[in-house]
Order: C-alpha cells, then structure tokens, then sequence
C-alpha cells in the first residue's frame, strides 16, 4: 500500500516536471498565438537553440550552469528580437497558411543549422553537481533536479501572472490585446510590445530548453519532435490563455507519465486520445469560458 | 496583427478548370523520358508516384482550404496496406492499390470527423498528431508491420497477368503513369463538379456556404475521404514499386515535402502539384545526394521566399505574366 503509494507519488512528481517544461515553452507561443494571431511553428526551434547555446558553452567552453542558462535565455531572447523585427514582418503580412509555411521553413533552417554546427546525435546538458542526488524521504525519494524543475516553473509563473498584472508593461500588453487599435489610439507603441513580448516568449522557451533536457534530450529535430506536444498543450489550454496553458501542460505531463507506467503497450496513446476527447467536448479548450 | 490575405479575382475562384493543351505535358514528359532517357525510368517513377501525392494535398488544401500537414498519414496508410495485402493476402498489384485507396479512404473517414472540426492552429495540431499516432501504431505493431525495421519481403505479381515487374523498373513507370493519367482525370472531374463548387465556397466562405444549407463538416469530410483514396494510391504505388515500406512513410519529413511541393507549384490549380512534385523530385534527389540537411536549410530559405515573393507558387508566376501582357 505505501509502496504503491510512493510509486504514484514519484511518477506524479516526474509528470508535474515534464509538464513544467512544456508550459516553459509553450507560454510563449500561447501568448503569440492569442495576442497576435501568429502561427508560429518554429518556436520550439527557440526552445532547441537555447538548449545547444547552453549545451555548448558548458559542455564545449566549460562554463558553469548557472551562468550558460542564463547566457542561452539571453541569446535567445535577442535572436527572438531581431527575427521579430525581421523576418516576422513578413510573417505577420501573409495569409494564415503562409504563416505556417514561413514559420515551418525557420525550423527547417533551425534544423539544418543546428545539425551543421553539432551533429545528428543526441545531446544532453551536465547537471550541475549540487543538482544531481535525491533527498530521501519516507517512502519517497525525490530527485534534487525535479524539485529545481518544478520551482523554477512556479518561479516563472508567478513572476509572469505579478508582471501581467501589476506592471506598467503588463498593462500595456492587456491593452494592446483586449483592443488594438484602442491601445494604439492612448499612445501605446503596440508594435514595440508585441516585439518585446514574442522575445520573453522565446526567451522562456530557451529556459524550457535547456532546464528541461534530461526529460526531453537534444537532436537536430527537437524543433519539429516537440511541436505536437506543445500545440496539444495550446489548443487544450486554449489561445492566449496563460493559466490555461499553465493546467493544460501540467495535465498532459502528469496523464502522458502515468498513461506510460500504467499502459506501457498503449505507450503514447493515452495522451493523445484524452486530447481528441477534451477537443471534441470543448473545442475552444479546456480553460476557455466558451 | 495578421491582416488576411488579399482575396483572389473573384471569377477565378469559381471559374471552371477545364482542360487545356497544357495538361497534355506531363504526359507528353512521360512519353519522352522513356525514349529519351532510359536509365532515369526510375526516378521518373518516383516522380508520378509524388505528383499522385501532391494532388491528393491539393484537393483538400488547395481547394478544400484546410490547412493538413499530416497528409503522410494517409500516404503511410496506404502503402502499409498495400505491402501487407501483398504479403498476406494476394500479390495481385491492381487489386492491392485499390486496397491502399480504401484504407486510404477509411484512415480519412475516421480522422476526418475530429479532425475537419477544428480551425486554424488546432487543425494544424490534429493533422500533426494524426500522423503521429499512425508512425506511433505503425511502431508499436512490429508483427503486422515489422516495426522499425519495415515491411519488406513481398513480392508482386505480374500485372494484368502480363506484365511482370522488370528490374529496371519499365513495368513500374507505365503502371504509375496509367494511374496518375486516372487520378488526374478524376481529379479534374471533382473539381469541375458541382461538388467542387461547394467545396471552393467553403474555402472561400465556410460560414456563408453553411447558411446557404450547405452541410459544411459533411462535405469537408468527403473531401477529405476521396484525398486519402488518392494519397494511399500514393502509398500503395511506391510500396508495390520498392517492396518495402518504411516507418518514415508516416513521417512529418514526408508531410512537410508534399506541402512544399505543392506550394511551389501553386494550390488550387492540379497544374501546380503537377509542376511542384517534378521540380522537387528531381531537386532533391541530386541535392539530398550531396548533403541531406544542406538541402533542408535550403528548402526552409525557399519555403521562406516562395511565400514572399510567390505565394501563389511558379503557376501562379506564370499566370500573372500572362495576364499582364
């Protein structure tokens, strides 16, 4: 009994890790998506750079986490600027399945590029060493890197909801979303918002990245691998909607853990009939007032 | 942010797309490659088998305006079905592309229902974990399907008892020329119907086309059904071709090829997909030769510019110049 209840614990604890990741990096593309219509399918290249910028300066020029993640979020952050001001011009001028098209030819530029400059195989990033362990507890044991995991996905989520509501950026965002032209028409410079806020976006999606590659390893084809997942946990948490990207990821992280020590033979299944079920009875999303 | 696109000439949505002297040329093209160029009868093969695939994506997407980007799902579909007919059932290579266009078909029928009912980036979603789950199922029943291994060790029979599947590959090209000159003769009797009329207003107005009584999910759902009878012959063909069926049958690669074929050529028009898969085919199989990710950097710049500059693909380039003159 307490044994079965340590195992469900533990995999409870690996399902809320896995599901803090894939909000790291999907709150961005969620807000890009509800705010400005954006089908941006090469985000989770964001996600994969961020993890290869980290993974080569820790592994390749020695440096330590810490300083490499935040390095990556940085690098990430800028690249998602300049694109922004760039290249998503273009983007954000086309029809919807041009967007798709743009945004499916950045990845495969992602891609390529990443398999240029690190090769094909599997990358994983050295946990620093006071993050490796476990801490014993009763019956259970929790792993120091889970733990880290999970804090830092509150951490994000909270400092996003106190930014959203109590600064003067986040109210400029509420604006600009609620009402556009209204927004530009106080003098907000919307513009320059949505730029900033697709460069947080990818920056956080460069944080997903890199804290989350003992879960979701790197390779070449992270970008395309990880976009089913993340617009699962989209469309289930519904557009633009951060808590409920939030409930979404950390549902489909915790039901995927459980669906795969529970029914091994069904393997990645469960995951992806819940979703069919919840899409068909909401299709707004889960977290959506319809 | 995102303004909508510009709409097209209103006449030219709804214009017939009868047959012109131009669709006489990929068939002309076939005649000419196996005079002129023996030894490329087989890449020419792999060619109609992709233009068979393109068209079936430009159905639902050029005219049906629904964004799939998981068609390898019904591509893979079919050629599963059709390497295991041949294996277990009967070698018959006729009766085994009817097998692939009705699993094809049946993959469609099933999906579509849950799939056709959501819009824009959910749409998008579901077509990507459609595929997904097939590659997952596919994986997972390693004694139907041999698993990451792939199908292999069937053979076929000669065709129409006749005909038997040569090694280099003539038999092949001829049977996939027979079929694409069927498909594109269906293909060209759907959208000139009025069937396809409905489905072009969908495209262009799916709420109007509903308050006019038009049953929208039921008519996108045959759409879908009769592009996946096509994209399994796709399937079926390049199984019964290369005896053997990969798990990357299933593949987003794949999906993502057969979109840009399509959008290079142009949608909406079967011309394009025609064009498209030709030039794609014959680009790729030099430049994947050389290096396989040089090529995708390639095609994502491409892909890039193609929206930018031509978004109605090279048909459309072509059209625009004329009338200009």
């Amino acid at each position: 009994m307490l044994k079965l209840l340590a195992t469900n614990l533990s995999l409870l604890i690996d399902g809320i890790s896995y599901g803090m990741v894939l909000f790291l990096i999907s709150v961005g593309l969620t807000v890009t998506l509800g705010v400005m219509r954006v089908a941006n399918l090469a985000h989770c290249g964001f996600a994969m750079v961020g993890g290869y910028v980290a993974f080569a300066l820790t592994a390749q020029a020695g440096m330590g986490f810490i300083p490499a993640l935040v390095i990556a979020i940085l690098a990430v952050t800028a690249l998602g600027l300049v694109l922004e001001l760039t290249l998503y011009r273009w983007v954000y001028s086309t029809s919807q399945l041009g967007q798709i098209l743009m945004t499916i030819g950045l990845a495969f530029v992602m891609v390529a590029s990443v398999n240029l400059a690190f090769g094909s195989s599997t990358q994983a990033i050295n946990v620093p060493s006071w993050l490796q362990g476990t801490w014993e507890g009763a019956a259970v044991t929790l792993s120091r890197y889970r733990a880290f995991i999970i804090a830092v996905g509150v951490a994000v989520g909270a400092v996003l909801w106190l930014g959203l509501e109590f600064t003067v950026f986040g109210a400029q965002l509420r604006a600009a979303v609620d009402n556009p032209r209204m927004a530009r028409s106080i003098g907000i410079n919307v513009p320059r918002v949505f730029a900033w806020t697709f460069a947080l976006g990818c920056g956080l999606a460069a944080l997903g990245g890199v804290i989350g590659t003992p879960i979701l390893p790197l390779d070449p084809y992270y970008a395309l691998r990880l976009l089913v997942p993340v617009l699962m946990v989209i469309a289930v948490g519904g557009l633009g909607s951060l808590t409920g990207s939030l409930g979404a990821a950390l549902a489909l992280g915790i039901i995927d853990t459980f669906g795969r020590y529970y029914v091994p033979a069904a393997g990645a299944f469960v995951i992806y009939l819940t979703v069919v079920i919840v899409l068909l009875l909401r299709p707004q999303g889960l977290f959506v007032r319809s | 942010m995102a303004t909508s696109a510009a709409p097209r000439d209103f006449r030219e949505n709804f214009s017939r797309h009868g047959f012109t002297w131009l669709d006489l040329a990929p068939f002309v093209l076939i005649v000419a490659l196996y005079v002129l160029a023996d030894s490329y009868v087989p890449l020419g093969t792999q060619i109609i088998t992709m233009i068979i695939f393109a068209l079936s994506l430009d159905l639902v997407l050029g005219y049906g305006g629904v964004e799939s980007m998981g068609q390898a799902a019904l591509y893979g579909a079919g050629a599963y079905a059709a390497g295991i007919f041949a294996l277990r059932v009967s070698p018959e290579p006729i009766l085994g592309i009817l097998v692939a266009g009705v699993v094809g078909a049946i993959v469609a029928l099933v999906t579509g229902p849950v799939v056709l009912r959501a819009r824009g980036i959910t749409l998008v979603m579901m077509t990507l974990a459609v595929a997904t789950m097939m590659l997952e199922l596919a994986n997972a029943m390693q004694w139907l399907t041999g698993g990451a291994d792939g199908l292999y060790g069937f053979e076929m029979k000669p065709l129409l008892g006749l005909f038997s599947f040569d090694l280099n590959g003539h038999t092949a090209y001829w049977y996939a020329a027979a079929l694409f000159l069927i498909v594109f003769l269906v293909c060209k009797a759907i959208v000139n119907s009025p069937f396809g009329l409905t489905i072009r207003g969908i495209r262009e107005n799916p709420v109007r086309m509903q308050l006019l009584g038009v049953p929208v999910l039921r008519r996108l759902i045959m759409l879908y059904a009769i592009s996946g009878f096509f994209a399994g012959v796709a399937g079926g063909l390049s199984a019964q071709v290369t005896q053997i069926v990969a798990l990357d049958s299933f593949s987003f690669i794949l999906s993502g090829n057969v979109l840009v074929m399509l959008i290079l050529g142009g949608t909406g028009s079967l011309n394009g997909a025609i064009l498209g898969a030709i030039l794609f085919v014959v680009v790729s199989d030099r430049a994947a030769a050389v290096s396989p990710f040089h090529w995708l950097f390639a095609l994502g710049i491409g892909l890039i510019l193609t929206v930018r500059y031509a978004p109605r693909g090279l048909v459309g380039l072509f059209q625009g110049r004329a009338r200009d003159r």
